[in-house]
């Protein structure tokens, strides 16, 4: 598993560069909105990849609840923490695009805009909560909270259905047209953003387990060492007699 | 089946009595929600007309962070001589105990509701264009939304470090579809311009899928330590 890592971040180089490369120089320019388009191959890729990111860290916390495996855990946290990264992505790419195209910085009847900002929200109440708990249970609270935001999603996106969307319809499957093109550098940024991704939560996995295992390192020495010590300070123990 | 009627009944019994001598999260949420009315009223000053579209947003914006001190107390009140702990040992069902306690602060809620909607009336002037009768079902299901959450949320909160502040932080989050619904169907039916029934579907699907998934965890959580 350790070699793989140093040629997945050789890989994943390439395939960033190469989507670049296809995304500022290959894709053609928008009929309508010109070069300001292409913010797209950053924009989508990031969304879909945040909500794959969060699909995984629901899986993880369900598998977790049900197993209490601390490898679950692990990848529930991690899958958090670099979904929140590209949620990130997402909601900064969107006005930027927004301001020339729409006029606006912001539509707050946006249905995906808003749904998206309180994804963001959600995730990041969950990492607070991690880093607010410091008991055991930490990770099943966690976990709990995982499996309320991902059932709250739906709802979300219902409740401001009703409110008139301003965003374009999906590119896939909603029945818009796309140059083909478009589409093939919009999944090639997809492939490379999803590689990346991978390694950076492969990297935080790697760092969150060497942390766990220092932790309890540090918990049986100081287990030994008091129990050391209470041989040493009790002379009535069975040992000295 | 009885069992679990009789422990709910218990403490419900029991959590009223200590209201009404202490009367702690009652008086507190109403003085906060009294000045939220009069903040809002002096930030905003809205001609009647005007109000009608944002008085729904503000009546509930005051109820959600009222309810939160009282909910923040419903279970700190229960670690002073390890009554929780005792509740872990009991055989009493763990579900038991959180019904009563959602039923508990559910009436809490309302009777703050009860006393603070009148003054929203008075200083705003509004009077609803659309059919009023329908509140009162948005009222119910948003407050049970608020409180069945916010319970679920407190006991969580209960093991972090600086839980007061913990509890809003979880609960404002996963709340916002039902703030929205309660919100946007209050809107439609204090202006008559559109219908709730979609909102008061939506509150329904909320409060059913909520309590189900709390019922299903709350054990759990308790048991945590």
């Amino acid at each position: 598993m350790k070699r793989l890592f140093p040629i997945l971040s050789i890989v994943t180089a390439f395939l960033l560069a190469y989507a670049l490369y296809q995304a500022l120089v290959v894709a053609p320019t928008d009929a309508q909105q010109g070069d300001v388009y292409r913010i797209i191959y950053y924009h989508v890729p990031s969304a879909w990849t945040a909500f794959l990111l969060f699909l995984i860290n629901f899986v993880a916390s369900i598998v977790y609840l049900i197993r209490r495996s601390p490898k679950a855990d692990m990848i529930a946290l991690v899958s958090a923490e670099v979904g929140v990264v590209f949620c990130t992505i997402v909601l900064v790419t969107g006005p930027i695009w927004a301001r020339p195209v729409w006029g606006i910085w912001w539509a707050p009847g946006d249905i995906r805009l808003t749904s998206t900002l309180v994804l963001w929200l959600i995730y990041v109440s969950y990492l607070l909560l991690r880093r607010f708990s410091n008991s055991a249970q930490t990770q099943m609270l966690a976990a709990a909270l995982a499996v309320f935001g991902a059932l709250d999603v739906p709802l979300v996106y219902f409740s401001i259905w009703f409110f008139r969307t301003q965003h374009p319809q999906p590119v896939i499957g909603g029945g818009g047209s796309m140059d083909p093109r478009m589409l093939h550098t919009l999944l090639i940024n997809w492939l490379a953003f999803v590689c990346f991704a991978f390694l950076v939560a492969w990297s935080r996995y790697r760092l969150e387990q060497l942390q766990r295992e220092i932790e309890q390192a540090h918990a049986m020495r100081s287990l030994v060492g008091s129990a050391v010590a209470a041989k040493a300070s009790l002379p009535l123990s069975r040992s000295s007699r | 089946m009885n069992s679990l009627w009789a422990v709910i009944l218990a403490t419900i019994v029991k959590d009223i009595r200590l209201e009404w001598r202490s009367k702690d999260a009652l008086n507190s949420m109403l003085f906060f929600s009294l000045l939220v009315v009069v903040i809002f009223m002096f930030s905003f000053d809205p001609l009647a007309e005007e109000s009608r579209h944002i008085v729904g947003g503000l009546v509930w914006v005051g109820f959600l962070f009222a309810s939160v001190t009282a909910l923040n107390q419903t279970w700190a009140r229960e670690l002073r001589n390890q009554v929780l702990d005792a509740y872990r040992v009991s055989p009493a069902p763990a579900n038991a105990l959180f019904l009563a306690k959602v039923l508990g602060n559910f009436l809490f809620v309302s009777v703050l509701e009860a006393l603070m909607t009148p003054l929203f009336v008075i200083f705003y002037n509004v009077r609803a264009l659309g059919p009023a009768w329908q509140l009162i079902p948005i009222g119910i299901l948003g407050t049970w939304a608020l409180v069945v959450n916010g319970t679920f949320f407190a006991a969580m909160s209960l093991r972090t470090r600086s839980r007061e502040i913990m509890l809003p932080l979880l609960l404002f989050p996963i709340s916002i579809p039902a703030v929205v619904s309660m919100v946007a169907g209050t809107t439609a039916i204090l202006t008559g311009e559109d219908s709730a029934h979609f909102y008061i579907v939506l509150l329904l699907t909320y409060d059913v899928v909520f309590t189900t998934v709390c019922l299903a965890l709350f054990e759990m959580i308790l048991h945590a330590e």
